[in-house]
């Protein structure tokens, strides 16, 4: 059977316990995201160890409240170090995350190898903190972190907009009267919580990608925090259950790392090819506004010959057209075809002359030039020979509908400052 | 002290001292945390090499871990400048991406590859004095000390060579540019001496306990120092004292020796802290 898997409750124990763990940090961390607090995190997450480590050592067993409880105080205390460091010395902020974050861990492995060669085969489980023990992770202690997550999840729920308004904008929040001190305690506390149960399904070195890249494949996924939360408890969940079953699928895969990869597959593919906000997007985007200015320019530059030949029905040749503005001839000639497969130019050789289409559309662009030029000299006082570099880019964006306004507003004027005369549709 | 020990020390103190010297630098131009992404993300490029040339040998996992540390660092100004993605959240997405690569990696060739989680980690130092290698008839020691010995040549060698020009890239990128220096080539040339150190040291540290080494004593000398030479000094100073203290603590609590170095290097920190606060009151 092929399918055995669907019958394996251990399976499905470890999936859903992940899935809540990784739920939960994308919850808190959507803040810790907001915050652009990203490496703090990272941080707190290494500076765990040595907590889980001294805990241990008071009392000598691996009960899940003690570990998490020395992991709370060892986090808490790496923030304060760290805010020190940034306030009252002259490190800087990476300088001291760095230092904090390696001394720590590294403490914590001085801990965490005396532990193993003191004590006998109790300790075997700690290591999980390091590398994330998903796949190992036992009922009871399995029921303590769930229980532990569902209060993170309702706390980020009842102090939503609290939270939400100290993200964005803490002196607002404290104009509003709202308690900024003890909410930040707060959330830094639900981070810290968040971070060492979500160290229990990727292990302290990918517990930064747990609490972040959810909230980075999100952000260009949606609108507004509120979806942004919910596409990336979406994507945590899912990556969590992906990643699940395929390290269940062979021998020896961690769970973790596949979590992790899982996450990032998404994070990265959202970044780069989301609709609209993607990079792909954004620069194809950019490409279309590009090619259209060049078109845009190409029709003005004829327009221009025209005037200067006193006939708009005349053939022009291409180097008569550098002669008026300057183009790349790569640039040129893609421009030309485009206009010509548009059927705003008709070509002849290496000749071009305006198709009817061509002429009202080169019309209008060199009226929305002379006419923002008027607008500028006329009412906003600007000397004439200041006003053409900013006509030449606002020619391009203005819409019908202000270009109707600027034609009553300026009561449709039939010379430019220049005294070039406006061109209208015959 | 037994031969063994001095081993340990005098590797742990040259790998600490290149570190010092070029984390100095790191520190100085508030890059801290990305060497902290490059000593993670060199692991796959690292896996890679192992499993290619198929032994430890140090020229081909130069070239996979300086393959995987440059794709970090465009990684990151892709995800930053193009992607438009806040800088934190780039370094985090890129250097847990790749390490968790690495790991699965691992995990998939534990047989073909000589490497585990641990060592990635924290190294072997301790190994240090077994790996013995001869150089003709005049020299037989620890190829690890050779590495660090040849590796602490090179990096004091860059910093002579390169001072005004990593001075000026520190201190005022504008004015370096506007002279015209070429910043670029010495932002490169240093991203990759930080890759170097990261690769040879990378077995006899491990991966975050070189983040240890570039930033802790570096930091600690720039709370003491007004001026760049007395700091680049006494950062070395406090990057072999960590070496030399962390051994014998290592050994009295019978832990990790890396582990412990760090350690050191940490309570060095703190008292230089605590320290300079007296100071300022007084």
């Amino acid at each position: 059977m092929d399918n055995w898997w669907i019958y394996d409750t251990s399976l499905w124990l470890v999936a859903g316990g992940t899935m809540l763990l990784s739920i939960t940090a994308a919850l808190v961390g959507g803040f810790t995201f907001l915050q652009k607090r990203s490496l703090v995190g990272d941080a707190v997450a290494h500076s765990i160890l040595p907590g889980v480590a001294i805990a241990f050592l008071i009392s000598g067993q691996k009960d899940p409240l003690w570990l998490m409880l020395g992991a709370l105080i060892s986090g808490w205390l790496s923030l304060a170090v760290m805010d020190y460091l940034n306030k009252h010395t002259k490190l800087s902020e990476d300088t001291a995350i760095a230092s904090v974050l390696s001394v720590f861990f590294g403490v914590g492995i001085l801990l965490l190898t005396y532990i193993q060669k003191k004590a006998s085969g109790e300790q075997s489980g700690l290591e999980g903190f390091l590398f994330g023990q998903a796949a190992a992770m036992r009922l009871n202690d399995l029921y303590t972190y769930c229980a532990l997550a569902l209060l993170l999840i309702s706390i980020t729920i009842v102090f939503f907009k609290e939270f939400k308004l100290l993200s964005f904008n803490p002196e607002f929040a404290q104009s509003l009267g709202l308690p900024v001190g003890i909410l930040r305690v707060l959330l830094n506390s639900m981070m810290v919580l968040a971070i060492a149960l979500g160290i229990q399904a990727v292990g302290v070195v990918l517990m930064a990608a747990l609490l972040i890249t959810p909230s980075a494949a999100a952000r260009n996924l949606s609108n507004g925090l509120k979806g942004m939360l919910w596409v990336s408890v979406i994507v945590a969940g899912f990556s969590a259950l992906v990643g699940t079953l395929i390290s269940f699928s062979a021998p020896s895969m961690p769970t973790g790392p596949w979590v992790v990869v899982c996450l990032s597959a998404i994070a990265l593919l959202s970044l780069f090819l989301a609709p609209q906000k993607g990079l792909v997007a954004r620069l194809m985007m950019q490409k279309r506004h590009q090619k259209k200015i060049t078109d845009e320019n190409l029709l003005k530059a004829i327009y221009h010959l025209g005037e200067k030949e006193n006939s708009f029905a005349a053939w022009f040749h291409v180097e008569e057209i550098t002669g008026i503005r300057d183009f790349e001839t790569d640039v040129l000639k893609s421009a030309l075809k485009r206009l010509i497969r548009k059927g705003l130019l008709l070509r002849q050789g290496h000749s071009f002359q305006f198709s009817r289409a061509g002429l009202d559309e080169a019309r209008r662009i060199v009226r929305l030039h002379r006419l923002w030029e008027m607008y500028l000299n006329k009412r906003l006082r600007l000397k004439a020979d200041h006003i053409h570099p900013n006509a030449e880019s606002m020619e391009h964006i203005i819409s019908p509908e202000i270009e109707a306004q600027l034609l009553e507003e300026l009561d449709y004027p039939e010379r430019d400052p220049h005294q070039s005369p406006i061109p209208y549709k015959p | 002290m037994s031969i063994e020990a001095l081993y340990i020390i005098l590797t742990g103190a040259l790998v600490a001292a290149s570190s010092a010297l070029l984390g100095s630098f790191l520190v100085l131009r508030k890059m801290a945390m990305l060497g902290d992404a490059i000593s993670h993300a060199v692991l796959p490029g690292i896996v890679v090499a192992f499993l290619l040339s198929g032994q430890r040998e140090n020229l081909s996992l130069l070239i996979g871990a300086a393959a995987s540390g440059l794709l970090a660092t465009f990684l990151i100004e892709l995800l930053h400048r193009k992607a438009r993605l806040q800088e934190d959240a780039s370094i985090g997405i890129s250097f847990t991406w790749l390490f968790a690569i690495g790991i699965l990696l691992i995990s998939t060739y534990t047989g073909q590859v000589d490497l585990d989680q641990e060592c990635v980690l924290y190294g072997e130092i301790a190994y240090v004095p077994l790996d013995q290698i001869s150089l003709g008839s005049w020299w037989t020691g620890p190829r690890p000390l050779l590495i660090s010995g040849l590796l602490f040549l090179v990096s004091l060698g860059y910093i002579i060579i390169s001072f005004k020009g990593l001075k000026l890239l520190s201190f005022n990128q504008d004015h370096a540019r506007s002279l015209g220096v070429r910043t670029q080539v010495w932002h490169f040339s240093f991203m990759a001496m930080v890759s170097l150190v990261t690769v040879l040291a990378f077995e006899i540290v491990g991966a975050i306990l070189i983040v240890a080494f570039l930033v802790v004593p570096a930091a600690t000398a720039y709370l003491w120092s007004r001026s760049l030479i007395p700091m680049l000094i006494l950062a070395v100073v406090f990057g072999v004292l960590s070496s030399v203290g962390g051994y014998y603590l290592a050994l009295g609590l019978d832990g990790s020796i890396a582990g412990a170095m760090v350690s050191v290097a940490g309570i060095l920190m703190a008292i230089s802290v605590l320290i300079i606060k007296v100071l300022k009151r007084t």
